[in-house]
């Protein structure tokens, strides 16, 4: 009896769902036996920097989180982009001016005002939850973009963590902010967009550093404990297209 | 001991309203991890009627959801820039978002979004600006990577815009002068098909394992988009 190659893939990515499972947890129960040194990127560096002085210049951190249905394939970008909002803005909660969220979908929007709510609860300061704080600025992407820029202009914006699913707009943002002298970091999951974003942002991330965000920004150990499954799996599949290639190469496949 | 008796009263009020937020992102928590495990058992195991039938289910209540909350996203669009007009300060951008945003909800509702005059509205205004924002994308691209060199003199940024220059010069024919064929036929189709391709098909592996773990951690619990920690 052959299996089908639906089949395969079916079964082939339940296997490796299971194995990363697995992974997932024994990593982040074991991280104290086996610590995990995350690699230098400068940008994160250069975040945390911006996230201290916005707090001591009293000013806003603007969180950008695209336009990512939850229904979408793209959603996962989204969901980094929360987890950023989640963590970073418990961190300046402290500071005089609250944080405030844009997106271009209405569950996003939700979801998002649900995060900062969450954040301010966590850091014992409920009180200074504002619900417009979470913003639609628009639902096509250069409505949304158009939407977001006098936000950046006009809220006392110092920083801007624009992380999420966007496409090609996300250059007017990130020129637009770049514009305002402002420290912004740029991540979307779309590789037109990287490609802009490399020109257009001074700090960019590129390819799957995206979901490296809350690993680096402290999000939890299961974060950590993601990403460096996320890195074995990158190399186990580096080495399956080498050898698939060699076998090929000489035949056998 | 009054001031003891108010605050013990504050504490109690506190620890109960503590209480209920802990109860609800717990149960938030079970919902939101037990549809995700049968989301998946639904996709992995198409043979068992049950987890075929749930997940078919589910996924029918996030379009239903779905397209609510963009009846939300409208109602939070307006109520911001309803608010913005007590500012004043650029308050009549706000005025011409609020009036059209009424005006094309009130015409949708009485000739139908596929009627000609919402057609007409959506072919002569929305798609005009969007494409004039695209127009303009391409001078800002330009003017970012001039910046570029100030930002990043680097090998990476010099790779970059000698790239997109051949790119440009392989896809679009001069004037006067027409296609460059050295461009157009050779070196452009090169860099097209093979590093160009290589790296984008890395990327997107890159972004599906990405997409993996993110999924991981809200089946987990450890992100919760839906609130609590």
């Amino acid at each position: 009896m052959s299996i089908a190659n639906s089949d395969l893939v079916l079964y082939g990515g339940l296997v490796l769902l299971i194995i990363s499972a697995v992974l997932v947890l024994v990593f982040a129960l074991l991280r104290k036996e086996f610590p995990y040194t995350l690699r230098d990127i400068p940008t994160f560096a250069r975040l945390r920097r911006a996230i201290g002085l916005a707090i001591e210049d009293g000013s806003r951190v603007h969180f950008s989180i695209g336009r990512g249905g939850l229904n979408m394939p793209w959603s996962a970008a989204a969901f980094v982009g929360l987890a950023t909002v989640r963590r970073v803005s418990e961190l300046t909660s402290v500071s005089d001016r609250p944080s405030v969220v844009t997106s271009g979908d209405g569950a996003l929007n939700i979801l998002s005002q649900d995060t900062l709510k969450a954040s301010y609860v966590a850091a014992v300061a409920p009180e200074r939850y504002d619900a417009s704080m979470g913003q639609v600025t628009g639902l096509t992407p250069f409505s949304f973009a158009a939407g977001a820029i006098p936000v950046m202009r006009d809220e006392n914006i110092s920083t801007n963590v624009i992380v999420g699913h966007f496409g090609l707009e996300v250059a007017l943002m990130a020129d637009a902010a770049e514009r305002q002298d402002n420290f912004t970091m740029v991540a979307s999951d779309n590789i037109p967009a990287q490609a802009v974003l490399f020109a257009a942002g001074s700090n960019p991330l590129i390819g799957e550093e995206l979901y490296a965000v809350g690993a680096y920004v402290q999000a939890g150990a299961v974060h950590t404990a993601s990403l460096r499954v996320q890195d074995l799996l990158r190399w186990a599949l580096i080495v399956a297209i080498v050898v698939g290639a060699v076998l090929k190469l000489v035949g056998i496949l | 001991m009054g001031a003891h008796r108010c605050y013990c009263g504050w504490r109690s009020v506190e620890a109960g309203g503590d209480f209920v937020r802990i109860l609800t992102t717990f149960f938030l928590a079970i919902i939101a991890i037990t549809s995700g495990v049968v989301v998946l058992l639904g996709y992995f195991l198409p043979g068992i009627p049950l987890f075929a039938a749930l997940r078919t289910a589910f996924l029918n209540w996030v379009m239903i959801l779905a397209a609510m909350a963009v009846f939300v996203g409208i109602a939070n669009l307006f109520s911001v820039h309803f608010q913005k007009l007590k500012i004043k300060k650029d308050a009549a951008y706000s005025v011409i978002l609020l009036i059209f945003l009424a005006g094309t909800f009130i015409l949708g509702l009485i000739v139908t979004p596929a009627g000609p005059a919402m057609d007409f509205l959506f072919s002569s205004i929305q798609i005009p600006i969007e494409t004039s924002l695209l127009a303009l994308l391409a001078v800002s691209l330009l003017y970012a990577t001039i910046r570029l060199l100030r930002w990043r003199a680097n090998f990476m940024s010099i790779t970059f815009i000698i790239t997109a220059l051949i790119i440009f010069l392989g896809t679009a024919p001069l004037p006067f002068i027409g296609p460059l064929p050295f461009f157009s036929d050779w070196l452009r189709p090169i860099i097209v098909q093979v590093p160009a391709a290589a790296g984008a098909r890395g990327i997107l592996l890159g972004v599906a394992l990405g997409t993996l773990m993110t999924g991981l951690r809200i089946l987990f619990g450890a992100d919760r988009p839906y609130g609590g920690k």
